[in-house]
């Protein structure tokens, strides 16, 4: 059992997540391939899309393992910058735009 | 990556010794040796087939000292071919029907003979192939390159890693993408990479960092729309490298603490079909000195073609090398990972 929550070297075990529930786990791996293959976006695009999402979801294996692919599919440094800048830009939207919620109900409890 | 580089020769390097990269790429713990992946495809021992690539290393000196040189090269070396040993490579193309001259560096184009042998591969009717470093062509003596090129029909095979200036100049130098575009607007202009003229122009990516090449096909169509839209250039293709655990490139992987991941990568990655269409089979790699090796890659290893010391141009013989058996070690794995790498870009 580990003493931590995360562990750099579980990414390379992930497929043994299929090891009590192989039909599911299969199914998964299958359309998760499916779904960075080149398409009427382009597999870097995916990566970087996946980069951004991976910080919104603040998952460290994601992050790991989409900084490289990202790399490898051809982008740079700067991209990648901004693929998470897109990232917090929605994070920090969304909580903001939620304060139009917060004035709405405010304003019907005052005066 | 900032500060400028000097070659390994130049700083003393323990690295800078063949022997010593061996040794440093023998004591990495790797789950499998080359030989062992390669037996389950019927590939092992690995053989040559006939020569369709005879590849001139014309010499270590550049007018460029890039981060992942697997050469070593830089302004200090001196290591050129002569013109004598040109003279021996036309004789072995005058004894057989290799189709294709591929000749390489260093920046070839700086040593005095280069022009003399391209007029006498293209008199030959050899398909030529000029490996380019583009800023080359900026230099005043090397300003009409671009027009001499296009007279002799020589495909030209360009350095550039990224379509976007900081990983470019990461890895090759301050200031060389802009370099590299002028030279690249010089090319299109004389009729390179427009698709009719039959001048062929051709980039060459490779990983800035300790990571693998990407999909060839799926950047290709993105490095054409982006080099057009930014700066109106055109290219007819794109060859996807995986830089080799070798030279300077090896040394940065120590120094930066990757080497042993980097080669876990290789090898984890190591796929069937890109062994099958390794370059080594179909190429003979002639070094500045007349030596002969399996691919430019052995060559700066010096990992010699047969027995040491017995194989040099001036001795060639086309039947003998083309059934050899192919001097392989752990860098191997560079050329079959993934989607493979080439000379001519991915093999799978």
């Amino acid at each position: 059992m580990n003493e931590h929550y995360y562990d750099k070297g579980d990414l390379a075990k992930f497929p043994e997540i299929g090891k009590n529930c192989p039909d599911l786990s299969a199914k998964f791996f299958d359309w998760y391939s499916a779904v960075f293959a080149d398409g009427a976006l382009s597999a870097r695009e995916k990566s970087l899309i996946a980069l951004g999402v991976a910080h919104a979801v603040q998952c460290p294996y994601c992050i790991d393992a989409y900084s490289r692919d990202a790399l490898e599919k051809g982008a740079d440094l700067d991209q990648l910058t901004e693929a998470v800048h897109v990232s917090a830009a929605i994070r920090g939207g969304a909580s903001l735009v939620h304060g139009l919620q917060m004035r709405a109900h405010a304003t019907r409890l005052g005066m | 990556m900032a500060g400028r580089v000097l070659t390994l020769s130049q700083t003393r390097s323990p690295l800078a010794s063949a022997a010593e990269q061996l040794r440093v790429l023998g004591r990495i713990p790797i789950a499998r040796g080359f030989d062992e992946a390669l037996a389950p495809t019927g590939l092992s021992p690995l053989t040559a087939q006939t020569i369709e690539v005879l590849q001139i290393n014309v010499g270590k000196l550049c007018n460029q000292t890039c981060r992942h040189c697997h050469v070593d090269a830089g302004p200090d070396r001196r290591e050129i071919m002569s013109r004598d040993t040109m003279a021996l490579c036309l004789r072995a193309l005058d004894a057989t029907s290799i189709p294709t001259v591929d000749i390489t560096g260093g920046a070839p184009e700086l040593n005095p003979d280069f022009r003399w042998l391209v007029r006498e591969c293209a008199a030959r009717g050899r398909h030529l192939i000029d490996r380019c470093n583009l800023t080359i062509l900026l230099t005043p003596s090397h300003a009409d390159l671009p027009q001499f090129f296009a007279e002799h029909r020589v495909e030209l095979i360009c350095s550039l890693p990224h379509y976007r200036a900081p990983s470019t100049d990461a890895q090759r130098g301050e200031g060389v993408f802009e370099k590299s575009l002028e030279a690249l607007r010089r090319l299109n202009a004389v009729g390179y990479g427009n698709g009719t003229s039959g001048l062929r122009l051709v980039l060459v990516t490779n990983p800035v960092g300790a990571f693998l090449a990407g999909g060839q096909a799926s950047l290709e169509a993105e490095w054409k729309r982006e080099m057009l839209r930014q700066y109106g250039i055109r290219f007819d293709a794109l060859y996807c490298l995986t830089n080799m655990p070798i030279s300077r490139y090896l040394a940065w992987l120590v120094e930066s603490g990757n080497v042993e991941a980097y080669m876990e990568r290789l090898v984890m990655s190591f796929n069937p079909v890109a062994a099958r269409g390794v370059m080594c089979r179909t190429t003979v790699s002639v070094g500045w000195d007349g030596r002969l090796f399996d691919c430019d890659f052995n060559q700066m290893l010096e990992l010699e073609v047969g027995e040491r010391g017995t194989a040099h141009i001036r001795d060639f013989n086309a039947a003998a090398l083309a059934g050899r058996e192919i001097v392989v070690g752990p860098h191997c794995f560079g050329c079959t990972a993934g989607a493979g790498s080439s000379c001519g870009g991915a093999t799978a």
